[in-house]
């Protein structure tokens, strides 16, 4: 973990930056929404993985800019992903185990 | 046995606080870490009362002595008891009273939070400990499966008592765990690295992880039978197609965890004990630390070995059973350690280091049956018959309650400033090994041979009579050594020796300070440059030839030093925080709240909501009173 | 994991309350609680992915569903409303964050040729109280969904979807309710006293609150609304 904790030069987004970030929220639920609705896609096998990949995706998005964790302290990096990990590691078992996944 | 000459002092110190309000408004660390050693002792009193009363039905064959009704209230309040309400606790006990001493810290970062947990705590254990009093007591085991669980099976409010009283335990150990994570990572004294703190610590730092992350499964689980039980849900309801399995995988992701929440800070403690009484640092220190997160991190990964019999299929048991054996590991490897630290030390063969090494022998074979099980072949033999039994009483009885107990003896000096009774406490400790042995260890037969847990009686001629004969009797020999251990503790508390700041003469910051310590703890927040700073005060050559343990040699502005007079926080300049009831009050309102369910079980519609949005009331009342309130 | 770490200060800082990392306790303590909460909402949604398609009798969320009295049930889920409410909430969001840059801001002098944008980015009470708003009106959003559900006939107890679906909804209804309580609270102190840089801490803890709750519901809007 980093040693300059008290550092105040980790560089500031700008109401510039959440904006932007808004609108690239926007366009990808936008997108989900409209694929929901092309019957095409929705019976494709890449529906579901693509819908979780633009859902990961806006996740990430929030986080790391909203919760500015991409500018903040490793510490808190290391409290929000190990719990993240361990809970979407227990997720996939749990689908597993109920066979809704399979290896 | 003091190394240092000490003052002969065994009174508190010049406390502003007396009487029975100053324990309900308290919000230092030491009083609250007193309140649960206290409380967790009786509720371990009542816990060993039910394994005793179990113990007697299953003395002979086809006993009355018990119906099978109270039987199985017994063996469920037994175990929940156990784990919820004594060793869980009395672990939080050395959370509280010595991690802030450990690190260097006046208090915990969140002191009325601190109080809040608890008082929940108290308050959540009186309400699943009475209903006993009045048979109506849990009685579907401690881990209550669903659908057995649901109205369908058991419609008394048994049950009721049961799924309320363990989400209202849930968040006492919950805020509690938050608090000692935000200690632990931010309240360390200057020079207190990570890798320099007190492995017990360490083990606790572990823990409250374990705690924060398996505490909201069962949460979830139990608001599925909350909310099935009084709102007529379908979560555990098979006619609707519910699973019979979502309960049991829910319970144990918190379950198996919840198992190293309950051995960690036990092995945290003998990690203490045995350094100081062999002389000699802990045998890898790094490595213990890194195996005790290995531990956490793949206790996450094993939770379905308790599920091997229900049969999840050939991939599943493969994949959980070899997270099992892997897990062994790193738990065989602190044994190791300890073992090394312990060797070719300048071994003093104390009660606490007696406890210490028995819970290096104990835990081992119940290690050894734990590792039995990993394998599901083996496993569907052993599965709910007394040899699982067996396993776990070695474990938690062998290991965490001896861990505590040889935390109790070491540190009852620093908490109360007088020796426990060391004769007393040798016929404690022998009493209680023989007694635990004689208890589990014939088990293991019965189990081979086939007897079930749970089973109120049995008939004679099963070849399980003699085993069974010697396990009450084991455990009458428990019930005589923990009332020497009462006694013992309640007497040594007047008639102990006295015992100055560093009586064992050990080599972390808790020792530094006079027993019992000053509300401040630390009159100057001490400078730490290495894992044994009392060593290094009172022999800076003593790890000549060794590794450095940590140690930079660079002192700080403020250097370590012995404080051997306290003198009152006011004196010092040293703000405290205020004593403030006001964590107790919305403790008891979160009670209250939850309390209200129980009336719904009788349709009384109106009293449930009057008492809940009461109770609700209280809760925001006291919280926002206590968050607009200073802290000192 | 990295060793000589968290301590970095060796240079006697003679606060009353100076901390190992220079962090706030506060803002370590809602981190915990955020990974806590992870694991409370991965058991439930895992509760109702392991439910899927599970349900003996409809409504059911993305099928239609015809009882034996021939009664036909529409699939229930409305996406459009929801992907409203979904809107509604990502933009609370964009709400927060603009909220408390405006707490940081307050420090620093307003440029005198400053635009419409640059003052506006200054008011905290314009963006707390816009996320508050934009807030209650996905809980609106959610008890017109709600209201709807029961009346086309799914309740609680109708069928595992009803009570998977509803409890876990229900559960993030209620964070974003303690969220709403939350803001309008640090509104009502920006209003008496005025919030100012030093209460920075204070808004980001809410804030962070208040994000982790909106990557939930985008978790739940997808694997709960859009995959069938």
């Amino acid at each position: 973990m980093s040693h300059d904790a008290k550092s105040p030069a980790h560089a500031h987004p700008t109401g510039a930056t959440y904006l932007k970030v808004a609108v690239i929220l926007t366009v990808i639920t936008i997108v989900e929404v409209w694929a929901y609705y092309i019957p095409a896609l929705v019976a494709s096998p890449l529906f579901n993985p693509s819908l979780i990949i633009m859902s990961a995706a806006k996740f990430a998005i929030v986080v790391l800019f909203y919760m500015h964790l991409k500018y903040d302290h490793k510490l808190f990096k290391a409290l929000f992903t190990g719990p993240l990990i361990i809970a979407g590691a227990t997720i996939i078992a749990l689908l597993f185990l109920f066979a809704k996944i399979s290896l | 046995m003091a190394t240092l000459a000490a003052p002969a002092r065994a009174t508190a110190p010049a406390s502003t606080q007396s009487g029975l309000w100053s324990w309900i408004a308290t919000t230092d660390h030491k009083r609250i870490g007193t309140l649960y050693l206290w409380t967790a002792l009786a509720f371990f009193l009542i816990g060993g009362l039910e394994a005793a009363l179990i113990r007697t039905q299953l003395a002979r064959p086809n006993m009355g002595f018990v119906s099978a009704d109270t039987y199985n209230q017994l063996f469920t309040m037994h175990g929940t008891t156990m784990v919820f309400l004594a060793v869980m606790p009395l672990s939080a006990a050395f959370f509280n009273y010595l991690i802030p001493l450990q690190i260097g810290a006046r208090d915990v970062a969140f002191p009325r939070l601190n109080a809040f947990s608890y008082w929940v705590y108290l308050l959540g254990g009186i309400f699943i400990t009475l209903p006993i009093l009045f048979q109506v007591a849990p009685d579907a085991g401690w881990f209550g499966y669903a659908p057995l669980t649901t109205n369908q099976f058991s419609s008394g409010p048994n049950i009721d008592f049961w799924v309320i009283g363990l989400q209202v335990l849930g968040v006492s150990s919950l805020a509690a765990a938050f608090n000692f994570i935000t200690t632990i990572i931010n309240l360390r004294a200057p020079g207190m690295t990570l890798m320099r703190m007190p492995m017990f610590t360490w083990m606790s730092f572990v823990v409250q992880f374990l705690l924060i992350l398996a505490f909201p499964p069962i949460t979830v689980a139990l608001v599925f039978l909350l909310m099935d039980r009084f709102f007529g849900t379908t979560f555990y309801a098979i006619a609707q197609g519910a699973d019979p399995l979502l309960w049991q995988h829910l319970f144990w992701v918190f379950g198996h965890p919840e198992v190293y929440i309950l051995i960690l800070p036990a092995f945290g403690l003998v990690s203490e004990v045995l350094p100081t009484f062999s002389k000699k640092p802990l045998f890898g220190y790094n490595v213990m630390v890194y195996s005790g997160i290995m531990i956490g991190f793949l206790g996450f990964g094993v939770w379905a070995h308790h599920m091997f019999a229900v049969g999840m299929g050939a991939v599943a048991d493969s994949i959980f059973s070899l997270m099992t054996m892997l897990i062994a590991i790193p738990t065989g490897v602190k044994i190791f350690n300890w073992i090394a630290t312990m060797w070719a030390g300048e071994v003093r063969f104390t009660v606490p280091m007696k406890f210490a090494i028995a819970l290096i022998a104990m835990f081992t074979i119940g290690g050894i049956s734990g590792v039995m099980h990993s394998s599901p072949p083996a496993d569907l033999q052993q599965t709910d018959s007394y040899f699982v039994v067996a396993h776990f009483h070695y474990v938690l009885f062998g290991g965490s309650i001896m861990g505590i107990f040889a935390g109790i003896y070491h540190y009852y000096p620093k908490i109360t400033g007088r020796f426990l009774d060391e004769r007393l406490g040798n016929v404690h400790f022998w009493l209680n090994f023989i007694g635990m042995n004689l208890t589990f260890f014939p088990m293991h037969f019965s189990g081979l041979l086939g007897m079930p847990r749970r089973i109120y009686t049995y008939d004679a001629g099963q070849g399980w009579d003699l085993f069974n004969l010697l396990a009450t009797y084991g455990t009458y020999l428990l019930v005589i050594a923990t009332a020497v251990f009462v006694w013992n503790f309640v007497r040594s508390r007047t008639r102990g020796a006295i015992a100055g700041g560093d009586p064992w003469g050990a080599a972390t910051l808790e020792w530094s300070i006079p027993s019992p310590p000053p509300e401040y703890n630390f009159a100057q927040i001490p400078t730490v440059t290495s894992r044994y700073p009392l060593w290094d005060l009172k022999d800076p050559s003593w790890h000549e030839g060794e590794d450095s343990h940590g140690d930079t040699g660079t002192p700080g502005p403020s250097p370590l030093r012995e404080e051997t007079e306290t003198h009152t926080a006011k004196s010092l300049g040293i703000p405290m925080p205020y004593p403030t009831a006001k964590p107790a009050f919305t403790a008891l309102g979160l009670v209250v709240m939850f309390s209200g369910l129980l009336f719904l079980r009788n349709d009384l519609f109106a009293v449930a909501m009057t008492v809940t949005l009461g109770g609700a009331a209280m809760l925001i009342g006291g919280l926002y009173a206590w968050l607009t309130s200073p802290l000192e | 994991m990295a060793s000589h770490a968290i301590a970095g200060h060796d240079d006697g800082h003679a606060h009353t309350h100076h901390t190992t990392t220079g962090l706030d306790n506060r803002k370590i303590a809602i981190w915990a609680f955020i990974g806590s909460e992870c694991m409370l909402f991965a058991s439930l949604i895992s509760t109702y992915l392991i439910y899927k398609g599970k349900s003996l009798v409809g409504p059911y969320p993305h099928t239609e569903y015809t009882d034996a009295s021939g009664k036909v049930f529409p699939a229930i889920l409305d996406i459009p409303v929801t992907s409203a409410s979904t809107f509604v909430l990502l933009m609370s969001s964009l709400a927060m964050v603009l909220a408390l840059q405006a707490v940081q801001l307050k420090g620093t002098p307003l440029p005198a040729n400053a635009g419409w944008w640059t003052r506006a980015q200054r008011s905290s009470q314009l963006w707390l109280g816009m996320t508050a708003l934009l807030g209650a009106s996905f809980l609106g959003f959610q008890a017109y969904e709600f209201t709807a559900f029961v009346r086309e006939g799914l309740t609680i107890k109708t069928n595992l979807f009803g009570s998977t679906f509803f409890t876990l909804t229900g559960f993030h209804g209620a964070h974003v309710t303690v969220g709403v309580l939350w803001l309008m609270s640090l509104l009502w102190i920006d209003r008496t006293r005025g919030l100012g840089p030093q209460d920075e801490l204070v808004v980001d803890i809410a804030a962070l609150y208040w994000h982790f709750v909106d990557v939930v519901w985008i978790v739940i809007f997808t694997l709960i609304y859009l995959i069938q």
